[in-house]
């Protein structure tokens, strides 16, 4: 059994920056990746970002990635590192087992933050498992971590930001996105970033799904369809693309299940994603010293992930003793940017769950 | 409209544009119709001239008389949603964001694109620049016919199939 004083699993934004608050107050950790580097989606991400200043604004993903990890790496002799380290059991009493190199070792802390993130929503539809059908995230590896190209052609599911954003990273790989295609009846991303697709050629088409995929030992087609206003196919309205490729990008979910397996109390809030564990205002889970932040605790922006894992970071420190120089100030400081970055209509789906989530807790 | 099919509405574009009078000198048109938290135009502007105040999620404001054309809000804009645009004479001239290869190369004829994506005309590029504090992002100044001052969003190279 390795004793530690804080671990933090998942190395992330979220993960990162609660890193670098707990070790500026003084306290040593261990950060556990299962990737073989940090940075989380952060590293894929070649577009420039939205938000304020302080959440690294206007700068590309992959560059936001090295500046919170360059942080991290500043103090070696606080902050340990496992790479390629998967964290395969986590157990009420803040044991947990890590899987290294097909080595299983087992692991004490004095507190844990889970900031694992979330993992993607797939689509069932007619041989959806056809070679050539994408997950956006998986397009991005290839194309932005290895420089491989999913297809030549490609077509769009999903009109959320990562819709929005991939197919215009493919668009300046040189792949042709032949149409995106969305569900609902409105484009769910951010406009200006639809608006920059549709400039270039890209049909945007709501109210529309896939309804099979089409091909022999890879796609070769995608079949789409219309739907009503009771999301209903509408026979008849189908339309058949040539396309070699398809991606999908309908949504994320918290990876929760490390939080299951140690008996958190969990809950179902659609809002922010799926199972989400319940917190006190101090993101602190139901167990005692077992914290969390980021996309586990509800599908949002990196900008909230970033604050919030500094949040957090500064919070679990300070439950071991160790209480920042700048506690107060900062505490403050990255509530009210979090409220900021959560006021506007974007933020409404954040704002409802949380509510559902800290309602019941107030109540307990 | 456009919360359909990404084209803004010609009301919701021409309601960005300064009056005709004032775009002798370039001036920034922010195409950002929507409540976001975001806010790198008004923080990169050196002359205080886009306001959106401390609650991030306000669309940005042009103080129009206060906007020099400098462009460093062009190329700030994650969105690539803010372009400039001025008039002389006969020619409408833009200052606009690329973000794709081939760079256009100065003196070439590119195409003249709408924000359906649509081919309009010609386009000339009078200027590339390209310096480190616009990360990649291409600062293009291209003129066309003044007939295309409010359609004129992009460029498409002439070898795009």
């Amino acid at each position: 059994m390795i004793l530690k004083d804080l671990i933090i699993i998942g190395g992330g934004p979220a993960g990162l920056c609660a890193a670098k608050t707990a070790s500026e107050a003084g306290l040593n950790i261990l950060i556990i990746e299962r990737s073989p580097k940090l940075g989380g989606q952060l590293i894929k991400q070649t577009h420039k970002f939205f938000g304020s200043e302080k959440t690294y604004a206007k700068t590309r993903g992959f560059d936001i990635a090295k500046i919170l990890i360059g942080d991290v790496l500043k103090r070696p002799e606080q902050i340990e590192i496992l790479l390629d380290a998967t964290v395969v059991g986590l157990y009420p009493d803040h044991e947990l087992t890590v899987y290294q190199y097909g080595i299983y070792s087992k692991y004490k802390a004095k507190a844990i933050v889970v900031a694992t993130g979330a993992s993607e929503k797939f689509l069932a539809f007619e041989n959806n498992d056809l070679p050539g059908i994408y997950g956006a995230g998986a397009v991005q590896t290839l194309m932005n971590l290895y420089g491989v190209l999913p297809g030549n052609s490609i077509v769009m599911v999903g009109s959320g930001n990562i819709g929005l954003i991939v197919s215009y990273q493919l668009m300046q790989a040189g792949v042709k996105v032949k149409a995106l295609v969305e569900a609902a009846p409105k484009i769910g991303g951010y406009l200006v970033h639809a608006s920059k697709l549709r400039r270039l050629g890209v049909p945007i088409m709501t109210s529309t799904t896939v309804k099979r995929a089409i091909g022999k030992d890879a796609l070769e087609q995608v079949e789409l369809v219309s739907l009503n206003e009771k999301w209903e196919m509408i026979q008849g309205s189908e339309k058949i693309i040539d396309t070699d490729a398809l991606c999908i990008s309908v949504g994320l979910s918290p990876l929760h299940q490390l939080l299951s397996m140690a008996h958190v109390e969990m809950k179902f809030v659609n809002e922010l994603g799926g199972m989400v564990p319940v917190i006190s205002s101090e993101h602190e889970t139901s167990v005692k010293n077992l914290f969390v932040c980021g996309d586990v605790v509800g599908i949002e922006e990196a900008s909230s992930a970033i604050v919030e894992g500094y949040l957090v970071g500064l919070i679990a420190a300070k439950r071991l003793g160790y209480i920042h120089p700048n506690y107060e100030t900062l505490e403050a400081n990255y509530h009210a940017q979090l409220t900021n970055l959560r006021s506007g209509p974007f933020g409404l789906k954040t704002r409802i769950g949380l509510a559902k989530l800290r309602g019941e807790d107030y109540a307990r | 409209m456009l919360d359909k099919t990404g084209i803004a509405l010609k009301e919701q574009v021409l309601s960005r544009f300064p009056k005709k009078e004032l775009l002798v000198k370039a001036k920034a048109i922010i195409e950002c119709y929507q409540d976001i938290p975001c806010n790198p135009c008004q923080t990169s502007c050196p002359f205080g001239a886009i306001y959106i105040g401390d609650d991030i999620n306000q669309q940005p404001k042009l103080i129009v008389e206060k906007c020099t054309g400098c462009g460093i809000c062009v190329t700030s804009c994650p969105g690539l949603a803010i372009m400039l645009a001025k008039t002389e004479r006969e020619k409408a001239v833009f200052k606009i964001p690329y973000e794709f290869l081939p760079v256009p190369k100065v003196g070439e004829n590119w195409y003249a694109v709408n924000r359906s994506g649509e081919i309009i005309g010609d386009a000339f590029i009078e200027m590339v620049q390209n310096i480190p504090r616009q990360d990649k992002t291409v600062l293009v100044t291209v003129s066309t016919k003044i007939d295309y001052l409010y359609d004129f969003v992009t460029i498409r190279s002439r070898d795009h199939e």
